[in-house]
This record gives C-alpha cells, sequence and structure tokens, in this order.
C-alpha cells in the first residue's frame, strides 16, 4: 500500500495537472470545425438515447415476465420510412457542412504567404521564403493566412497540428498544400500522423504561434543570409539552366520571366496554368508537357536535385520579372527578413516581397 | 429426433436407385449439381475478370500519363509474332471447342486427340511467348536496374523503331524515355500473369488427357471437361485484349 | 424460472445421439480430410480462435507499451512490427473469416435445408489455403517481423523497410483464396441449393447477410490480390509500378487496396449482422420487424460499400471533387446500418423478451455497433475527417464495429449455436457474467480513445506526448479486462463440450430449419429432407408443430 500511494498520488496529479477533453482551438478555422463536430456528436447522442431508450424501454415493457406472449408484426412501411428519411436527412446536413470547411481548409486566399515543408524520414524542414529555415518546427505570426507547401522526399508523411483542426498529406513527387491563420499565440505540437517507418513517432515539433512583432525578430535572428529565390538563383546558375533560360533572342528554351501564372500553351495543345506544380513537373519531367514552339530538348534534372534544390528553383522562377542579369549581381547582404517581416506585419502579398531578387 | 418439419417423399425417394456414380451425395438430382458446378465456374471466372481488370485499370491510368513511351515502346514488340499468337490462341479455343463436343457425344479417341492438339497449341504458344521474352531480356528491356532506354532516346540505333514507312521514330526527351520501363513493367506483368494462367490450363490438361484416355469424361459426365473449356476460353478472351492494349498501340 | 425460453430434455434420461458428425467417422485423418461442412466449421473455428488469441496477445502488448508516454517496454521498430501484425492477424486471420467461415459453414446448408455445401471439396480447399496463408504469416512475424502497418502503404512497404513485405503479403494472398473460396461456395449453395418451399424471402436473415458479403468477397478479393502481387513484384524484381521516380503513382496502390478492404469491412460486419437478426427473432419471440427491409439493406450495403472506397484518402490528395462524391456515397451507405438498428429495435417491440447470453451480446453489438458507426459519420464527413484522420479516433471507430460490432455478434452466435454444435449448453450464469465483463472492459478500453483522437493523438505511435497518459492507462486497464472477458468463454465452452447439460434438439425453441434436426446433427444434416412450407421466424408454426407433437406422443 505505501508503494501504491504514491503511484496513485502521481496518477492523480497528472490528472489534475494535463487532463483535457478537447485541443485547443488555436486558428481561425478551428470553430468553424468545432461547431460541425458538436453537430454530429449532437445527432449521434441523440441518435444514441433513441435507440438505448428503445432497447432498453422494450426490454422493460415486453419481458417474458411482463409480456409472456408475442404478438406477431409484420413492419410498419410508416415507421421504416421515417428512420430512413431521417437519418439520410441528418447524414446529407453533415455531408455539405463538412464539404463546405473542407473547401474552405484546401484552398488558400491569394494573400496567404507561402511556406515550403519538406518530409523526409524523420524530420520535418520547413523553409521560409526569406530563406529560414526550421527544423521540427513552425514559426508563424497570428493574424496572417499562412499557406504550407508540402513535398515528401521519401515515403507519405503527413502534416498535423491538432490545435489549428488541419492535416495534409505529405506526398512524394507531387505538391500539396494546407493552409490556416493562427489566432493565438502558444506553442502546439505538429505530428506526423501517416506512419512513416520506425521512426513515425519521433516525427514530432513544435508549432511556436508569436505574435507579428516577435515573429519579424525571429526572422531576423534565424536568418541564413539568403533567401530561397537567392539560393534558386546561383543553382539556375551552377545547373547551367541559364545556357537556354537567358531571354536571349536566340535562346533554345523560353523565356521564364513572369511565367509564373501565366498560361501556356503546350505541343498536344493543353493550356495550363503556371503554378508551383507545373514549375517542379516542367523541370523533373520536362517531355510530359512541352510548351508550344519549343523542342522537347529539355534535360530531366531528375535525381540530380534535391527537394529542397527544387524549391529554390521554383521560388526563383516565380520571381522572375524580367531580367535576366540579376543573377550576375547576387548580393546576400542585403537580405529579406526586413521586407519578409514588413510583408507579414501589412497581411499583405508576402508571397511576392520577398521575391523581388533584384535589391 | 424431433424433425417435425413435412417430408418431400417423392423427391428423396424417387430417385434413390438410379444414382448415377458421379452425382455427389449432397445433390437431389444431377440437374442440379451440373446447375450448380456451372454456376460456381461462371462465378469463378468473374473472380479472374476482377483480377485481372485491377491489372488493365492500372494499365489504361498510365498509358493516359505516358502515352508517347507507350506508343513508342509498343514498337518494340513483334506484331507478327503478337498475330501468330492470337491465331495459335483461337485455334487452341476451336479444338478446346470441339473437345467439348467430343466429349458430350462420347467420342473417346477424338476427346483425347483435340485435348492434346489443345496442350500442344498451348505450349507453342508459350514457346514464342518466351522468345519474346528472351528478346526483352537481351535487349536490356526487362524493368529492373538494367534496363536501358537506348533504342528510345536514339530510334535510329534500334531497327525496330520505325514507322510504317521505316523511317525512325522521332527520339523521345530523356524522361518520357524512361517511362518506357512502365510500360515494360506492365507488359511483363500482364502477359506474365497470362501465360501462368496458361501454365496452370495445361497442368489441368496433361491431367486431363490422362484422365480421358481411361475413358473418364465419355460416360455420360463431361461436365469437367465442359468447365475446362470455360476457362480454356477466358483466358483466350484476356489474350484478345492483352494483343491490341499492348502490341497496337498505335499501329492502327 | 419463467424469465427464460430455455427448455432442456429430462437430464436423467437425455442422450447425445449415437450417430452425429462428430461420431460419424474418427481419427485425426477423418477430420483432416472431412468434408462436412460442419467438420471443416470446427476446424475454422479452432484456427481462428489460436489466431485470435494470438493476435490479443500482440494487443497486450500495445496496450502495455502505450502505458507510458515513452516507448520503454518496445523499441518503436518492435512497436510497430507488433501493431502490424497484430492487425493482420486479426483482419485477414481472424474477423474476416469469423462468422462466414465459422458460423456460416455450420449453419448456412442446414437453414436452407441443404446437406452441404454445394462445392465440399473447395470448401475443404479453403480451409487449407487458409492455414497455409496464416503459418506463412506466422513464419514471417517470427522470422523478423513486417512493419508496414496492415495497409502495406506504398512507397514505403516497396522501397523503404527491410522487412518480411514479401512473405506476409504472400500469406495474405494466399489466404485470400480461402475468402474467395468461401464466397462462392456460399453464393452457389444459396441460389442452387435451396430446399423445396424456401423461397428467397424465406430465407433466415443470415443467409441474406452471407449472401450479401459472399458477393463482396468474390469481387473484391481479386483486387486485394492485384495490389499485393504487384506490392511483391515491386520489391522483388523493381516494376516500378508505385514507384514516383519511376513515374509510378503511390497513391494508385491506396486505391487499389481500399478498393478491397473496405468492401472488407462489409465482409467482416454483414454476417454478424445476421447473427444478431437471428438472435433478437428467437429471443424475443417475434418475426424481425420489417425483414425485407432488413435483407435488402445488406445487399444495399453491399452495392454501395463497392462505391467508397476514397473516403480513407479524403486528405491524402485526391481531387477535392473526388473527395466529395466519396463522402456523399459514405452517407448513402450509413443509411442502411441505420435502418437495421432500428429494425431490431422495434422487433423487441411487444416481443416476450428473455436475456440468454447471445441476447446480451446482441444488446453490446447494437449500442457499441451505433457509437462505432455514427463515429464512422464523423469520418466520413470531409470537414471532420481532416482533424480526425489518421488519429486514435479512427482506432476507435473501427474498433467499436469490429470488436463491440463483430466480436460480439460472433460471440452471440457462437453462444446461440453452441448447443447445436456440440449437442450441449454452456453454463449461463457464467458466460452472462463473460458478457458484462467484456461490454465493461470494452467501453473502458475504446472509449477513452475517441477523446485522445480527437484531442489530436495519432495513431501508429510508439512514443507519445507526456499529456495523453491519463487516458492511456484507462485504456491499457480496460484491454486487462477485456482480456479476462474473452478467456472466459474460452474456459467455460472447452469444459462444457464434455460437463454441459444436454440441449436437445431446440433448447431455444426457435425456428430455423436447423433447429429441427438433432443436436449434434447428422452428417447428412436431415434424416429426410425438409421442405419449407412457412415463412421464417414462424413462431406460430412452431407452436403448432410443438402442439401436434405433443398430441402424437400422448
Ligand atoms: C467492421 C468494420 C467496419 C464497419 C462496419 C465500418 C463502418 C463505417 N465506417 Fe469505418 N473503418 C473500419 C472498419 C469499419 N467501418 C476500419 C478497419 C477502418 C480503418 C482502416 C485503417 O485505416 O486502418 C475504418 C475507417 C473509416 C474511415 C476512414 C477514416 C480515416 O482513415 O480517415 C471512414 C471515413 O469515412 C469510415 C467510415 C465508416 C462509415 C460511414 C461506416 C458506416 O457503415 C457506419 C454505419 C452505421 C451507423 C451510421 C450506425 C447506426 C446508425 C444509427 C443507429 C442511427 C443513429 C440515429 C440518427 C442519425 C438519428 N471508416
Ligand atoms: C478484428 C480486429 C481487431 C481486434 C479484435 C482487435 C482487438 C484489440 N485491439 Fe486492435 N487493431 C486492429 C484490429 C483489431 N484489434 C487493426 C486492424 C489495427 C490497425 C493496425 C495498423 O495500424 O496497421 C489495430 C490497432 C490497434 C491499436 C492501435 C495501435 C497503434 O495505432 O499504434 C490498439 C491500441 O490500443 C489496439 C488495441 C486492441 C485491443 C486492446 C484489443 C482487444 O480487444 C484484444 C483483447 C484480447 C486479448 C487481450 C486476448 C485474450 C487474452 C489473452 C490471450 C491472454 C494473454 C495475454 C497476454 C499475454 C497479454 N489495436
Ligand atoms: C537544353 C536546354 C535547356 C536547359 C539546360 C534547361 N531548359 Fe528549361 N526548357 C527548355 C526548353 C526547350 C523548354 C520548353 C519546352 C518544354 O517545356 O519542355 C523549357 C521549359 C522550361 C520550363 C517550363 C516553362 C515554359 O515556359 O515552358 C521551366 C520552368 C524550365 N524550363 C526550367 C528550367 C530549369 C530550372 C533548368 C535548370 C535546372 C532548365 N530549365 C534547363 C530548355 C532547357
Ligand atoms: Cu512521417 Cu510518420
Ligand atoms: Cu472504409
Amino acid at each position: 500500500m505505501s508503494q501504491i500511494s504514491p503511484v496513485l498520488w502521481q496518477f492523480l496529479s497528472k490528472w489534475l495537472t494535463h487532463f483535457a477533453l478537447f485541443p485547443p482551438e488555436a486558428s481561425k478555422i478551428a470553430p468553424q470545425l468545432d461547431a460541425l463536430y458538436f453537430f454530429i456528436l449532437l445527432v449521434s447522442l441523440v441518435g444514441l438515447t433513441i435507440v438505448v431508450l428503445l432497447l432498453v424501454g422494450f426490454s422493460v415493457l415486453y419481458s417474458k415476465e411482463r409480456h409472456p406472449v408475442a404478438e406477431q408484426i409484420e413492419g410498419s412501411t410508416l415507421l421504416e420510412t421515417t428512420w430512413t428519411i431521417i437519418p439520410l436527412g441528418l447524414f446529407l446536413i453533415m455531408f455539405v457542412w463538412g464539404a463546405l470547411i473542407y473547401f474552405r481548409v484546401f484552398t488558400p486566399p491569394a494573400n496567404a504567404m507561402n511556406i515550403y515543408v519538406v518530409g523526409k524520414q524523420w524530420m520535418w524542414k520547413a523553409e521560409h521564403p526569406g530563406g529560414q529555415h526550421d527544423i521540427n518546427a513552425l514559426h508563424i505570426p497570428t493574424g496572417q493566412p499562412i499557406q504550407v507547401t508540402l513535398i515528401s522526399q521519401d515515403v507519405f508523411h503527413s502534416f498535423s497540428i491538432p490545435a489549428f483542426r488541419v492535416k495534409r498529406e505529405a506526398i512524394p513527387g507531387r505538391y500539396t498544400t494546407v493552409w490556416f491563420e493562427a489566432t493565438r499565440t502558444g506553442t502546439y505540437h505538429l505530428f506526423c500522423t501517416q506512419y512513416c517507418g520506425t521512426g513515425h513517432s519521433a516525427m514530432i515539433g513544435d508549432v511556436v504561434v508569436m505574435t507579428p512583432d516577435d515573429y519579424k525578430k525571429w526572422l531576423q535572428g534565424s536568418t541564413s543570409g539568403h533567401s530561397l529565390a537567392q539560393d534558386g538563383e546561383r543553382l539556375f546558375a551552377s545547373l547551367s539552366c541559364n545556357a537556354c533560360h537567358n531571354a536571349r533572342p536566340d535562346a533554345r528554351g523560353p523565356s521564364l520571366a513572369n511565367v509564373y501564372g501565366s498560361k501556356l500553351t503546350l505541343s498536344n495543345g493543353q493550356q495550363v496554368t503556371v503554378d508551383e506544380a507545373y514549375l517542379r513537373q516542367a523541370i523533373l519531367n520536362p517531355s510530359e508537357h512541352v510548351t508550344q514552339g519549343y523542342l522537347p530538348i529539355m534535360p530531366t534534372y531528375q535525381g540530380q536535385i534535391s527537394e529542397e534544390g527544387v524549391i529554390d528553383l521554383v521560388e526563383y522562377i516565380k520571381h522572375l520579372d524580367s531580367d535576366y542579369r540579376v543573377q550576375q549581381t547576387t548580393n546576400t547582404t542585403t537580405l529579406l527578413p526586413e521586407s519578409e517581416g514588413k510583408a507579414a506585419q501589412a497581411g499583405g502579398n508576402s508571397a511576392a516581397a520577398p521575391g523581388k531578387v533584384n535589391p | 429426433m424431433s424433425d417435425s418439419t413435412a417430408i418431400a417423399h417423392g423427391a428423396a425417394a424417387g430417385t434413390h436407385h438410379e444414382h448415377p456414380p458421379y452425382l455427389r451425395h449432397h445433390f437431389e438430382s444431377v440437374d442440379q449439381q451440373t446447375d450448380a458446378s456451372n454456376f460456381a465456374m461462371w462465378l469463378f471466372l468473374l473472380t479472374e475478370v476482377m483480377f485481372f481488370g485491377g491489372l488493365f485499370t492500372v494499365y489504361m491510368i498510365y498509358r493516359n500519363w505516358y502515352y508517347p513511351a507507350f506508343s513508342a515502346a509498343s514498337h518494340q514488340l513483334d506484331v507478327m509474332l503478337g498475330g501468330i499468337n492470337t491465331v495459335i490462341l483461337i485455334t487452341s479455343s476451336f479444338t478446346m471447342a470441339l473437345a467439348v463436343w467430343c466429349a458430350e457425344t462420347r467420342k473417346k479417341s477424338g476427346l483425347v486427340a483435340m485435348l492434346v492438339v489443345t496442350f500442344l497449341l498451348g505450349v507453342v504458344f508459350l514457346g514464342i511467348k518466351g522468345h519474346e521474352y528472351k528478346e526483352k531480356w537481351d535487349k536490356h528491356h526487362f524493368p529492373g536496374a538494367s534496363y536501358s532506354v537506348q533504342a528510345f532516346v536514339n530510334p535510329a540505333s534500334d531497327p525496330l523503331q520505325v514507322n510504317a514507312q521505316g523511317k525512325p521514330l522521332a527520339p523521345l526527351a530523356p524522361d518520357m524515355a524512361a517511362r518506357t520501363e512502365m510500360y515494360f513493367c506492365l507488359y511483363f506483368a500482364m502477359t506474365g500473369m497470362h501465360a501462368l494462367h496458361m501454365l496452370i490450363g495445361m497442368g489441368i490438361l496433361i491431367f486431363m488427357i490422362f484422365r480421358a484416355r481411361a475413358g473418364a469424361y465419355t460416360e455420360g459426365h463431361s461436365a469437367y471437361v465442359n468447365y475446362f473449356g470455360l476457362y480454356w476460353h477466358f483466358v483466350d478472351i484476356v489474350w484478345l485484349f492483352l494483343f491490341p492494349l499492348l502490341y497496337l498501340i498505335n499501329r492502327h | 424460472m419463467s424469465a427464460t425460453i430455455i427448455s432442456l430434455p429430462d437430464q436423467s434420461t437425455a442422450r447425445i445421439p449415437k450417430r452425429n458428425y462428430l461420431t460419424q467417422e474418427n481419427g485425426i485423418l477423418s477430420w483432416l480430410l472431412t468434408q462436412d461442412h460442419k467438420r471443416i466449421g470446427l476446424l475454422y473455428l479452432m484456427s481462428i480462435t489460436m489466431f485470435f488469441f494470438i493476435g490479443g496477445a500482440l494487443a497486450g502488448l500495445i496496450r502495455l507499451e502505450l502505458l507510458t508516454p515513452q516507448s520503454d517496454l518496445l523499441a518503436a521498430d518492435t512497436y510497430n512490427k507488433v501493431f502490424t501484425m497484430h492487425g493482420i492477424i486479426m483482419i485477414f486471420f481472424f474477423l474476416v473469416p469469423s462468422v462466414p467461415a465459422v458460423l456460416g459453414n455450420f449453419f448456412l446448408p442446414m437453414m436452407i435445408g441443404a446437406k452441404d455445401l454445394a462445392l465440399p471439396k473447395m470448401n475443404l480447399a479453403s480451409w487449407y489455403f487458409y492455414m497455409a496463408g496464416g503459418i506463412l504469416a506466422l513464419w514471417a512475424m517470427i522470422t523478423g517481423g513486417v512493419d508496414t502497418g496492415w495497409t502495406f502503404t506504398t512507397p514505403l512497404s516497396t522501397h523503404y523497410v527491410n522487412t518480411n513485405v514479401v512473405t506476409t503479403g504472400l500469406a495474405i494472398f494466399i489466404a485470400g483464396f480461402s475468402s474467395i473460396f468461401t464466397g462462392l461456395n456460399f453464393i452457389v449453395t444459396i441460389h442452387k441449393m435451396r430446399a423445396p418451399g424456401m423461397t428467397w424471402f424465406r430465407l433466415p436473415l443470415f443467409v441474406w447477410s452471407n449472401y450479401a458479403a459472399a458477393v463482396l468477397m468474390v469481387l473484391g478479393t481479386p483486387v486485394l490480390a492485384t495490389a499485393l502481387i504487384l506490392v511483391v513484384l515491386e520489391r522483388v524484381v523493381g516494376i516500378g509500378i508505385f514507384d514516383p521516380t519511376k513515374g509510378g503513382d503511390p497513391l494508385l496502390f491506396q486505391h487499389l487496396f481500399w478498393f478491397y478492404s473496405h468492401p472488407a469491412v462489409y465482409i467482416m460486419i454483414l454476417p454478424g449482422m445476421g447473427v444478431i437478426s437471428e438472435v433478437v427473432s428467437t429471443f424475443s419471440r417475434k418475426r424481425v420487424f420489417g425483414y425485407t427491409a432488413v435483407a435488402f439493406s445488406s445487399v444495399a450495403i453491399a452495392v454501395f460499400g463497392f462505391f467508397v472506397w476514397a473516403h480513407h484518402m479524403f486528405i491524402m490528395g485526391i481531387s477535392s471533387y473526388a473527395a466529395l462524391v466519396f463522402s456523399l456515397l459514405t452517407m448513402l451507405v450509413a443509411v442502411p446500418s441505420a435502418i437495421k438498428i432500428f429494425n431490431w429495435a422495434f422487433t423487441l417491440y411487444k416481443g416476450s423478451i428473455t436475456f440468454e447470453t447471445p441476447m446480451l451480446y446482441a444488446f453490446g453489438f447494437m449500442g457499441l455497433f451505433t457509437i462505432g458507426g455514427m463515429t464512422g459519420v464523423f469520418l466520413g464527413t470531409t470537414g471532420t475527417d481532416i482533424h480526425l484522420t489518421e488519429t486514435y479516433f479512427v482506432v476507435a471507430h473501427f474498433h467499436f464495429v469490429m470488436v463491440g460490432g463483430m466480436l460480439m455478434a460472433f460471440l452471440a452466435g457462437i453462444h446461440f449455436w453452441w448447443p447445436k454444435m456440440t449437442g450441449r449448453m454452456y453454463p449461463e450464469k457464467i458466460s452472462q457474467l463473460a458478457a458484462l465483463i467484456t461490454y465493461i472492459g470494452f467501453n473502458l478500453t475504446f472509449f477513452p480513445q475517441f477523446i485522445l483522437g480527437t484531442l489530436g493523438m495519432p495513431r501508429r505511435y510508439a512514443a507519445y506526448p507526456a499529456e495523453f497518459q491519463v487516458l492511456n492507462v484507462f485504456s491499457t486497464a480496460g484491454a486487462t479486462v477485456l482480456g479476462v472477458g474473452y478467456l472466459l468463454p474460452m474456459l467455460y465452452l472447452t469444459w462444457s463440450i464434455k460437463y454441459g447439460k444436454i440441449a436437445g434438439d431446440n433448447p431455444w425453441q426457435a425456428t430455423g430449419l436447423e433447429w429441427q434436426t438433432q443436436s449434434p446433427p447428422l452428417t447428412e444434416n436431415f434424416a429426410e429432407m425438409p421442405v419449407m412450407d412457412h415463412e421464417a421466424y414462424d413462431y406460430e408454426w412452431l407452436e403448432r408443430q410443438k402442439e401436434k407433437e405433443v398430441a402424437s406422443v400422448g
């Protein structure tokens, strides 16, 4: 007994300090999703109560002692229709409501700030546009929509922040996105929820939500010296992409300036809008979508660039405005955390802000 | 014993004496038995349809995505050999149908002969298939570490990569050329599964040939020959889908 | 006591009939080569019980490891192997064959008045395939295990783990044949072997639900075979069908896998629902309320069940519109289950209810399956699934439907038909106690997991943040209770084979044809071929029969 009681005490104190029945609501979407959750919970409880009441009630009323002889009843079309239609109606409400939330979670607003996250066995690596890296962590400001563009370098992972009620699969070979807007500062769990091998349960981290000011400080404090786009610019030169993409009249490849967001016509007549995913594909599998007017001569870079490298290139191309010559004048000292911070503060189109490679 | 249910006296008692030896104890009549096993055979073929259906779905998806690679790679297949094999299989289906007819009309020697011919046609088919596999293997077109895209990035180096006029095909870009491996994955997986079904069928054929020589199927109970015939026709039909899908992608 | 319908023969004079399927032949070979559906059912019963306890021991290990937040009892890689094998064994080697291969095998032919299944040899082959697969899976477990999770997600399973994926994949592939054979046999038997007068709408509902499950087995399992073969080929020869670096799509595997594995969850629940129909009707002495609706809802579940598979992939990068369609269809497939629950509840209405063990388990089923099913609706709703997927909420959902639902139904069925199978009754009091223990233990184990999941605890975690510990301790404590609840039936049922009271032909006064013959039955089931001249669950017919008998004896 004397040994048991400390254990019990420990248990009790844990119960009291750590006990929660519901996760914190720390994002804009969280209360909306919870409303639906509680609606379904309510319907379930009512449904369960009805079922239990019927079972218990009939068991008491028609137990053999009370009701020795059963009356044979075939069924009742009216009753049966009732309990077909009512659950169906309720389920349909849940379906519509759920779909609305689903689309909200997976459709980022235009002014969202983009952060790339690469999942690999067994860590999360977040890349802020200003070049800050987060390992198994994610630093974000409140009040700013954040879009996370996810990709996995090896197997499926899943990027989950319960306090925000969002989760998205990181898939090998494909970008996926999710967005959220944090509302409360604090430190929240970041989990990998898709089983990904031995270290799955170690692939966890912290989401640190800060006030915009703190976030700005953090950005300045953890800069790596160059932004993603600048890294991309160097890669672009060292992989000699500029041998073909150089905007000269005799260039063998199309000019990439302003290509992001534009509409391209492919040689098979298809129309595509250039987004991150398209850029990634264009670098790794160029001949699967050849731009009209060009030959499929671009070599594939599959296996030669890491996912982080591709992200750098994509960021670079995204922010190419007109001038290829910037690459000769790369200057890593006048760097972006500041403009980054401004963007975050303004809550404006921060995606464009850090991209101004030309200082 | 209180079997209080009413009893079908007539049905149970009447047929008792005339049980042919092949009527299993739990069936009431030969009709019921034939009916049941026939139905079972069709259901079994349905499971096979689902099995190959999975493979065909995978094929269709990738063919859509990587059409240039698929059509270029299909030039590596010999339409001639594929065509011969198609004819062989159709013929074997025909001889199998004859075998069923022989069994039903109780022609023992005819049955044995037809089964043997069917078997031999199967051997020829697999022989040709084996020859084709060997060719692919030698050219490093078997998927895996040693896979080579040479023929597709440089069609001029390969006599098979030509169009109907004998001109070399346009080269594939390296990344698309790499997708030809996917074509060969599916080629080997699908024809391999088909060949496996042929092998199983031929194993059963050998068994049936011996039984037939002992007179097993020509004494009124030809059902097994019939069921096997269904199986053989099914394997044949699978090939009739595989042939155009794999060999004739852009050679209308 | 009037609160029971059990009517046993006078124990001092009653004897187990000398000639029955158990005494027909002797010796181990007579069992291993038997083509009698009843004996094959018993072979299955013994083997799935063995696998259940292996799977249960693994569950014990899982729960012990999760007692503390750190991964201290098992290292992470061992833990992963343990839950993988737990899932594989419980699903493929216990729950899928449980009711169909044991109770279905045994009783389906008897219920429709047939002497055997249509294809007895195939039936025996099915057991051998099952055993071969099972032994291969155990062998894979002993020689290093496999750590992919029961879902074999690519490219993890194809390229990133070094464990016995190929062996396990083949094991499941082989066991798949046993499932196909059973399903095929059921369909043929139900179509072609019904006794005279046994029309489709006189079939007991157990037959209907097994028929629906059989359709799923026959159409679904081959696709699982395709998926597994491709994984095996990818590992062995390196074909690239699911390899993103070769242009393959790893998601395609999940489409193929869930195309089987979603219908498989209905393979697992439908036969159990059949058992509940029989039990609820028998112990309330009433025809099942709305027989046709219950019968057709089984078919509806089977049909719709094929078109909802992608609800396991809502956040996996399928297109949002696909997610919509699959969510809508998931809602539709949930309705027939609700219909069944309410129809069973109303079967009690104006009945004359008694509470023997099978009925207790059936009550357990109805409550727990409602919870499990409604939480399935949480997951089928796209919005809430984002938060709940891949957490313990899912774990709790499927244990509620599979353990709280199907396992309870299986135990209900085992107790219900035990007197018919062995000729002897199980001990009533202790079995009621066991049912109660199971119920309490079950809720204690799995209810906290709903809260854990809502809080965000991911599944398949060997270690977890400390704040989740309290609920995990509850869960582990519950698993211990649950373990006792499952060991008890094992013990007293074994005991009763020798010492139980002699049951007589029809201890429950049930209406099914299987009860109108001796217990244990003859090898050919009926002394004379039965003719069905009344509806299913016709208790008035049964009364008349009894009167007639009394009149003719007296
Ligand atoms: C026996 C097995 C079984 C059964 C029957 C079910 C039944 C259902 N399941 Fe479940 N499911 C599993 C086994 C099962 N499931 C397993 C094993 C997994 C996880 C696999 C893995 O990832 O490892 C899973 C996962 C799973 C998911 C994926 C979760 C995720 O990974 O994100 C989803 C999502 O839609 C889902 C939904 C459903 C639904 C809607 C039903 C419906 O059929 C339920 C219908 C029943 C009811 C609705 C209850 C009765 C209703 C009432 C009594 C009415 C109440 C009253 C009113 C409404 C007024 N299940
Ligand atoms: C039919 C299916 C079935 C059944 C019956 C069970 C039964 C149980 N399951 Fe399991 N379970 C699954 C199917 C099933 N499970 C599946 C498919 C998964 C997913 C796997 C995956 O993610 O890949 C899973 C995963 C799973 C997890 C999640 C693991 C994780 O994600 O990290 C947990 C955790 O609590 C768990 C617990 C249990 C418990 C406590 C029982 C209890 O009901 C078991 C009770 C029985 C006993 C305890 C046995 C009887 C007693 C003895 C034999 C005495 C000897 C005991 C010891 C020596 C310990 N199961
Ligand atoms: C041998 C010349 C060559 C090199 C080297 C080259 N490209 Fe290209 N690239 C092309 C051509 C030609 C096209 C247009 C045809 C096509 O889409 O394949 C193209 C298309 C693109 C596109 C699609 C946009 C559009 O307008 O079509 C992107 C993005 C791109 N290249 C990026 C890169 C990057 C990044 C690198 C270096 C890592 C690179 N390229 C190296 C020749 C080249
Ligand atoms: Cu990464 Cu789990
Ligand atoms: Cu499902």
